[in-house]
């Protein structure tokens, strides 16, 4: 699981829930690799990210590096700062660990990169 | 009546995509091709702006052969599957695409407006059987559409590839996207040859527009598309007449009146129409 999709990711599905939303991430196995750099990418998808949620789920990792806490303005000229924005969300991998829904405490096992989303039948 | 030859009659999808089936799946040449082509029309369909990387879901993404095609066209992706044997395949094959375990009938769980677009090849049917004693088709699919509208961004359009058993399910599907908010409808490529007829459920989000033409027909004849407007269009029409102000039905009035040859007042001041204290 990349980043960019655990900034999209919520546990609203589940019975009660109302919108599940930061899913905290404990991780066991991270894994980084390179991924080609599309700068028109990254910073047409950049306003729809939660900037908190990505800084903090980047530094929880321990891969935050010079990322800043804030959004910077004027990012699409920035090259720089792009790239960096790249590395935490397509680079930076959860391979294995856990997704936690922040209202019921409910664990979603992430097994070899893929989080295990399904319900039981009592949380639909 | 059960036919045998359709997937979705021998076993529940988790279970029928089982690393037999996946491997034997993706291992056949006629498949990817099948498969690709398909996903390529929806694309298409998608009417994605042009040159721009998206962020797009795959939605009963299997072993990738959809996804391939997004990333081919310079596009990010989010599979989800039911099938973690499918799942499995995926990675394997190294697309590169994020992929997500989970069934499309208990709703997607991402953020709203998350992605440019969705498509999906060759797995909507599925949610028309009931696998579990718990599952009712109609809110199940009532529950993915829903979800899947809150998931898009207002310019996003959605496109299925599916294989509809008859024409209840069809009418089942749309009944629900449409109540979910949906606008669009159906459109079905070659619809005169068995083989390579293809039905395809074009969804747009931000409000209704035509449909796009058919391929392999003439003219584009009224079977080979069927468009709806969403229930919440619906709403705000029957709503209009209710909200037209007081002076516009008035005006409207006179002109049916003098029209019809019966006497009108000529003079409307300022004040027609206007609304006025209410009294008890
Ligand atoms: C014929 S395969 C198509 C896979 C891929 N889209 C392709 O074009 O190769 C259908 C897929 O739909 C998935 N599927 C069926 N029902 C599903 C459900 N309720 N939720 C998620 N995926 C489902 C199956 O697991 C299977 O991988």
């Amino acid at each position: 699981m990349k980043l960019l999709t655990h900034n999209m990711l919520s546990s609203k599905c589940l019975k009660g829930v109302v919108t599940g939303y930061p899913l905290t991430i404990i991780a066991k196995d991270v894994k980084v690799s390179e991924v080609d750099f599309n700068q028109e990418f990254v910073s047409r998808v950049l306003p729809k990210l939660d900037w908190n949620v990505l800084w903090k789920a980047a530094e929880r990792l321990g891969h935050v590096g010079e990322l800043p806490q804030t959004l910077i303005e004027n990012y699409e000229n920035d090259p720089e700062f792009l790239k960096k924005v790249h590395h935490v969300l397509l680079e930076v991998e959860v391979i294995n660990g856990e997704l936690v829904c922040p209202e019921t405490g409910r664990k979603f096992p992430i097994t070899s990169g893929i989080p295990n989303m399904l319900l039981n039948d009592d949380e639909v | 009546m059960f036919s045998r030859t359709r997937p979705e009659h021998k076993a529940p999808p988790d279970l029928f995509y089982d690393e037999k089936e996946a491997q034997k799946y993706t291992g056949n040449s006629r498949m990817i091709e099948i498969q690709t082509q398909m996903c390529e029309r929806a694309m298409e369909l998608m009417l994605l702006p042009e040159d721009e990387p998206c962020f797009l879901l795959d939605l009963g993404c299997g072993s990738g052969l959809s996804g391939s095609v997004l990333e081919e066209n310079g596009h990010y992706w989010v599979g989800v599957d039911i099938s973690r044997a499918m799942l499995d395949v995926a990675q394997e094959r190294e697309t590169e695409g994020d992929l997500i375990l989970g069934d499309l009938g208990d709703g997607l769980p991402f953020r709203a407006g998350a992605f440019d677009g969705a498509v999906s090849i060759s797995a909507l049917q599925w949610l028309c059987n009931a696998d579990k004693v718990n599952h009712n088709p109609q809110k199940r699919l009532y529950k993915f559409f829903s979800s899947l509208f809150a998931c898009l961004s207002r310019t996003a359009r959605a496109v299925f590839q599916f294989y509809p058993e008859n024409s209840k399910q069809v009418e089942l599907i749309t009944a629900q996207a449409m109540k979910a908010g949906f606008y669009g409808g159906i459109v079905i490529d070659y619809p005169n040859s068995t083989k390579a007829k293809k039905f395809f459920l074009v969804l747009m989000t931000g409000g209704s527009a035509p449909l796009p033409k058919a391929l392999g027909v003439e003219e584009s004849l009224p079977q080979t598309q069927a468009q709806f407007t969403s229930k919440r269009e619906k709403f705000k029409k029957g709503n209009r007449k209710n909200v037209k102000s007081n002076k516009e039905w008035i005006l409207e009035k006179i002109e049916r009146r003098r029209k019809q040859g019966k006497p009108v007042r000529e003079h409307l001041s300022k004040f027609t129409g206007r609304s006025r204290p209410t009294k008890f």
